[in-house]
């Protein structure tokens, strides 16, 4: 082997390696961070495990958001039509947070299926729904409508 | 009226584009001249209709011309004349007629100054901006007409977005786009190269300049924007790796590895086929930043669905031009003498191609964690979301390394470098950053971390590498010896020690800034790192078209007044939409941010507190970045007049040797 060739096969040969570790690093990031989306619906079907961090959509139930005053807690359902899930969460809320607005809360549930929020999201404007969100109610509603349609059928 | 004779306008200019495209790139492949001769004419008139349309949907906009859909969808009566003038480029058309407006401003300026290249050189790059002047402005014909009209005409127009109601509305999308369009002048050049057989070292000298140009917006817009966003969005953060913030940041990764890579080539002659590559990825990533964030797949799947022709027709350009262009460079890249100056590995070459690796690199973790989640959402495989923790795991790991380079780098000769060499001239800059690691340890004591030290550490070594050339030619300068220092190395200096500012700035306000969300009631107070924060009370205040709850707070320190700062929750007449605006008392080494939170009754609000040390100094390193290669733009090899054209293009120049016999330690 020349040594101007040797030296081309070190320098590629380099560049592979360190190519080849930053892909392994960051497939592994990857993986780790990467999150999931949950319905009510696939949360009371036992989809989320306790403690697994993960996003969920739906709409803030009506009537559910309640303060204890003077603090930042703040406890609502969140919900897709079908099912509900109770959220709890401290700290300030987006100021599109209000009740019928669809919203999308990052945490864990835990042992009591209190979903613990770490953050709401509710940006864009106030007709905006999460397409999430969207497409859930709109599972959920035709999953009552086949049950509908089965009982009927029965 | 006027808003039709902009869409007539908008129907010239795509068949003036035509003309330029054809007469561009046919006259060349041809050698006709008079075909050639008809380029400049066609790319200029064509610039200057899609002006005129600009101007014309300007105009309805300033006259409340609310029979115009796009008007009445983004504007209001009761908007600041300003506001107005911004909100042409609000929503989507809008946007799309910047974009072509500012592809207008950069054919004329290549038409303007391209006179010195070979004509059927300048020709083939005026007839690729002229082939994507058409790809664009036949979308906006097509699926996007900014001057369509609404029957019967609204009243008073709906409103701009109240978030974008903002000075940095006049500022950030123009940077942003003049940096994202300038990358298809990068791309026009690689192309024209391509097609003319002639990438070669006198194509990377002419190409540098745009390049560099482009370059500088862009990071000018991104700068701006994270700016506006820290102040703007009531969020308190600089950085978010939200999926639209990434689709300007891998262009911008991406062009700044082909600012280092045209360095080579045009010094060298190297890495010619990777340089060319390097700018059609550059243009590639910034139509998939303008796909991304203009398709309205980002923001809601249901934009993208009541006019999928958009997200299609976009896609399908996307598909086209970068397509074509990787066909070319397939076809014609390996038929180029790859003869470039060889280099031993330690040399400045090898430190510019791990420059080169670690940008692509990190641009393409950018890009996974910004489509795969976007590809499987659309194959309705599953949704995902890939959050900050994953891309702060790529970059903290990648930047490490990187940052240690960036200062030895400028130190190493090109061709074959001396280790011994290097090292010896980077002692004292080892040796401050040394120390500064060590205050910063002694300073921050209990949070000391590794990731911590780690930055301060690269940040010092990072900005005094950067200084110590300048520094010492201007020390040289005071003893009366006659040195000079090439405005291109001064400008990698400055830019250098951009980086290293930002980096700090990030560093020492991701790891020493305090966040506190309290509940606060008019006349209580917190305390953050030392500041007292007293909370006085809020009182209605009213704007020009919103309500705003107004709180009065006061900042002081061991009894001293320190600031009085007003955060707002304004409310907007027409929708209601609230928005929540932060009051900073900005200083040079720290922000102190208030905003308010929501009322929790009994005249109690809960307030997000926030003390932002260095967070100054990641806008100042982004606007010293610029700086630099405002500097190296103005270096004197880019203002020579004429090339002759008989010059025997395919080898290296011979004053490249000269520089290096001029300047002994480049």
């Amino acid at each position: 082997m020349t040594p101007v060739r040797r030296k081309r096969l070190i320098i590629v040969v380099v560049i592979v390696a360190g190519v080849a570790i930053a892909a392994a690093l960051g497939l592994q990031a990857f993986r780790k961070n990467l999150l999931y989306y949950f319905t009510p619906v696939q949360v009371a079907a036992g989809d989320a495990h306790v403690g697994q961090r993960f996003r969920m959509g739906g709409l803030v139930a009506m009537g559910s958001v309640q303060r204890s005053p003077g603090s930042m807690t703040v406890h609502f359902t969140l919900t897709d039509m079908q099912k509900s899930v109770p959220v709890v969460y401290t700290g300030i809320l987006p100021d599109l947070f209000r009740e019928g607005q669809g919203i999308v809360v990052y945490g864990t549930l835990d042992k009591q299926g209190l979903f613990v929020a770490q953050q709401v999201l509710a940006k864009h404007d106030a007709k905006y729904m999460p397409p999430e969100v969207a497409a859930a109610i709109k599972k959920a509603k035709a999953a009552q409508q086949a049950q509908i349609a089965a009982k009927a059928a029965s | 009226m006027i808003p039709e004779l902009g869409h007539l306008a908008l129907i010239i200019a795509l068949c003036l584009a035509v003309a330029q495209s054809f007469f561009g790139l046919g006259g060349a492949q041809r050698a006709n001249l008079i075909w050639m001769n008809a380029v400049r004419p066609a790319a200029i008139g064509q610039s200057f209709f899609v002006m005129l349309a600009f101007g014309s949907l300007a105009y309805a906009f300033l006259t409340n011309d609310f029979s115009v859909a796009y008007v009445a969808a983004n504007s209001n009566i009761a908007l600041p004349w300003a506001y107005k003038f911004t909100a042409v480029w609000g929503a989507h058309e809008g946007s799309l007629l910047l974009w072509v407006f500012v592809l207008a401003i950069w054919t004329v300026a290549v038409a303007r100054f391209s006179r010195h290249l070979p004509q059927d050189f300048s020709s083939r790059v005026l007839g690729v901006l002229g082939i994507i002047s058409i790809g664009f402005l036949l979308f906006m014909l097509t699926t996007s007409d900014p001057f369509g009209r609404l029957l019967p005409p609204a009243a008073q127009g709906a409103d701009l977005n109240p978030i974008l109601q903002d000075p940095g509305m006049a500022i950030h999308p123009p940077m942003l786009y003049m940096g994202y369009v300038g990358m298809s002048v990068a791309f026009a050049f690689a192309v024209a190269a391509l097609l003319s057989g002639r990438m070669d070292v006198m194509w990377a000298r002419w190409s540098r300049p745009w390049t560099l140009v482009a370059w500088l917006f862009l990071t000018c817009g991104i700068t701006f924007g994270s700016w506006w966003s820290y102040y703007v969005l009531g969020w308190g953060g600089f950085w978010f790796w939200d999926p639209v913030e990434n689709a300007s940041f891998m262009p911008w990764l991406v062009a700044t590895a082909l600012v280092h890579s045209l360095a080579v080539t045009e010094k060298r002659g190297a890495f010619k086929s990777w340089t060319a590559l390097l700018a059609i990825a550059a243009f590639s990533l910034s139509l998939l930043g303008t796909f991304l964030v203009r398709s309205g797949i980002l923001i809601s799947v249901h934009a993208f669905a009541s006019d999928p022709r958009r997200g299609i027709f976009i896609l399908a350009m996307l598909g086209v031009f970068v397509g074509a262009a990787l066909i070319l460079y397939a076809w014609r890249a390996p038929t180029f003498s790859q003869r470039g100056g060889g280099f031993k590995i330690f040399s400045r070459e090898t430190f510019l191609l791990l420059n080169n690796v670690f940008l692509v690199v990190a641009a393409a973790a950018v890009l996974l964690g910004t489509l795969y989640p976007l590809v499987l959402g659309a194959l309705k495989i599953g949704q995902i979301s890939v959050g900050p923790p994953y891309f702060d795991h790529i970059f903290v790991p990648l930047m490490l390394p990187f940052f240690v380079l960036i200062g030895i780098g400028p130190y190493v000769r090109w061709k074959h470098g001396s280790a011994t060499e290097t090292l010896s001239k980077l002692r004292i800059p080892a040796a401050l950053a040394l120390v500064a690691g060590v205050v910063a340890i002694v300073l921050l004591r209990a949070e000391v971390s590794f990731i911590a030290t780690a930055g301060v550490l690269l940040a010092a070594w990072t900005i005094f590498s950067a200084l110590q050339e300048p520094l010492q030619r201007l020390w040289q300068r005071l003893h009366h010896r006659h040195v000079s220092l090439a405005r291109s190395v001064l400008g990698m200096s400055v830019a250098h020690l951009g980086a290293g500012l930002m980096i700090l700035g990030v560093t020492v306000n991701t790891m020493l800034g305090i966040t506190v969300d309290r509940v606060m009631k008019p006349g209580s107070s917190v305390a953050v790192h030392g500041y007292q924060f007293a909370f006085q009370g809020v009182q209605d205040v009213s704007g020009p078209n919103y309500q705003a709850v107004q709180g009065t707070f006061v900042v002081t320190r061991a009894g001293k007044k320190v600031a009085l700062i007003y955060p707002e929750k304004r409310q907007f007449r027409h929708d209601g939409t609230t928005t929540t605006n932060a009051a900073i008392a900005a200083g040079p080494f720290r922000d102190l941010y208030v905003a308010l939170g929501n009322p929790l009754g009994q005249d109690s609000w809960s307030v997000r507190i926030e003390y932002k040390p260095l967070v100054r100094f990641i806008w100042l390193g982004g606007l010293t970045m610029m700086l630099g290669g405002f500097i190296a733009i103005l270096d004197k090899r880019y203002r020579r007049v004429r090339v002759p054209a008989t010059v025997d293009m395919s080898a290296p120049p011979k004053d490249a040797d000269a520089d290096l016999a001029k300047a002994p330690e480049r």
